[in-house]
């Protein structure tokens, strides 16, 4: 491998640079074009229509990649940490009455599963203590306890519910919602969760019940599940219309 | 009439232009990212020697609340920078350009007598064919930079389904640290990079746009190609 040598004349110098140069305009032109281009877009459920398409094909390419088998590190209930990160209050308004509070399956309109704590207690319980990751980019190992979300569904025999794309979850005042897609939910590592460090959820992780899903970003971890549905149409998410990603998948 | 010396492929061309501005993007939108946890800091225990970043930088930008868009962004020229990066480097396999780049035997020696002549130390450089020895450090450098960018930042995209990755690279928040710092990495090579072309004229810069550089009418000095890479005495046994 070497490089040729020529011999030109200055005419064949000049033109070559004149159409090297013109190109390389056009180019440096063309970037800067396309970057304002972009910022002029408009913005689709909070991200600018080209990019909110690229994080959807990103889903796309990434889901098929997605296996229920992959697990999330787990960790000993030694590395988890003692004082566990509360970012974001959103859907936790304080007129909660936590007496009142039973969890809503919504089945179909007009059929709603109406669940005490007592119920889902009944249920097996499992523990995930797994390095917990947030969408600003910090983590903690954390170590929650509840029921596996597939037994649930298994449980309260809603297998055919859960066939269909979505989860969607609602705090009691409506204020925090989120979709989840099902394969994601069924993970068995995804748990309805009453317990932190052995003990019941403090108020402000969710108590009662939260979800705990270590295949997604914090902001899927939904506190205070007040109900929840199942569609083939993205859910409302939160995030989502603050121009998030909606996979947010790990 | 002038001699000229056809240097650098136009596809290398390309590639090289069509990097700029994505990585420059890539930064630009990964600083939008790491600034929702921006953590890092060079300095031990509580002495801290430079904070990345301070507030002012962060306000001298603009950078502040700006997570989602640095993500939708960062998502989205990822893909062009992985598939300009991938194709890039299998060109230069393929066109056997990367004998010109990767370091061989005699690099790391020479890449001293480079630096000490860049210095001003030395007189005189080391006979070398399209890049001096400390040139393809540099850019070998950096092109296992690329691919060290890609994996990092894969394992942090998806630290579940690419488990195995991200436990490789030490783990969820070790593998954003590498990401990190091959950020930074690559900044300083930039500016390295800018003073070098700067400093070395308008006949290399053009180069890498019009593809060739025009040759001093005497031969002596110009860029030594050898006719080949070994080394002149070889060992009889091969």
């Amino acid at each position: 491998m070497s490089m040729d040598e020529k011999v030109v004349s200055p005419a064949y110098i000049r033109n070559r640079t004149i159409v090297s140069l013109l190109v390389f305009t056009l180019f440096v032109v063309g970037c800067v074009g396309a970057w304002k281009w972009l910022y002029k877009q408009p913005k689709q459920q909070g991200a600018l229509a080209p990019l909110r398409k690229g994080l959807d094909a990103n889903e796309f390419i990434f889901g098929s990649i997605y296996s229920i088998s992959n697990l999330s590190k787990t960790f000993t209930k030694e590395d988890a940490v003692k004082k566990v990160r509360v970012n974001g209050n959103a859907g936790m308004s304080n007129n909660f009455d936590t007496a009142a509070w039973k969890l809503q399956v919504i089945k179909a309109p007009g059929d709603t599963l109406m669940l005490t704590m007592a119920d889902i207690k009944k249920l097996p319980k499992t523990e995930v203590i797994f390095n917990f990751k947030c969408i600003e980019g910090w983590s903690q190992i954390t170590h929650w306890g509840g029921v596996k979300f597939s037994d649930f569904v298994k449980h309260y025999q809603l297998d055919e519910l859960a066939q269909r794309q979505f989860t969607g979850l609602v705090t009691p005042d409506n204020g925090y919602y989120v979709g989840i897609d099902n394969r994601s939910m069924m993970h068995s590592q995804t748990i309805l969760c009453y317990e932190m460090n052995d003990s019941p959820l403090p108020m402000n992780q969710g108590y009662p019940l939260r979800l705990i899903i270590p295949v997604k970003y914090g902001v899927k971890h939904l506190k205070r599940i007040g109900s929840l549905s199942f569609s083939n149409q993205r859910p409302k998410d939160y995030w989502y219309e603050r121009g998030y990603d909606y996979y947010c998948g790990l | 009439m002038k001699k000229i010396i056809n240097k650098h492929p136009l596809a290398i061309r390309w590639f090289h232009w069509i990097n700029f501005p994505v990585l420059a993007v890539m930064i630009w939108s990964g600083l939008l990212i790491y600034w929702a946890n921006g953590v890092y800091r060079l300095g031990w225990g509580d002495q801290t020697i430079l904070k990345f970043f301070p507030k002012s930088f962060y306000e001298a930008l603009n950078i502040k609340y700006r997570l989602a868009e640095g993500m939708s962004l960062h998502f989205f020229f990822m893909w062009i920078f992985a598939v300009n990066g991938i194709v890039y480097f299998l060109y230069l396999l393929f066109s056997k350009e990367y004998k010109l780049i990767f370091p061989n035997k005699k690099s790391l020696k020479e890449s001293w007598q480079v630096i000490l002549h860049d210095l001003k130390i030395r007189k005189s450089l080391p006979a070398q064919q399209k890049y001096n020895a400390a040139q393809r450090l540099a850019y070998t450098t950096v092109i296992v930079l690329g691919f060290l960018m890609l994996l990092t930042g894969l394992a942090i995209y998806k630290p579940a389904q690419l488990n195995w990755l991200c436990n490789m690279l030490g783990g969820y928040e070790w593998a954003r640290a590498e990401h990190f710092i091959i950020t930074i990495l690559f900044f300083l090579f930039f500016l390295v990079h800018v003073l070098q072309v700067l400093k070395a004229g308008w006949n290399n810069f053009r180069g890498m746009i019009t593809g060739f550089e025009t040759l001093p009418p005497d031969d002596s000095k110009n860029i030594a190609v050898p006719k080949d890479d070994k080394p002149e005495k070889q060992s009889s046994e091969l």
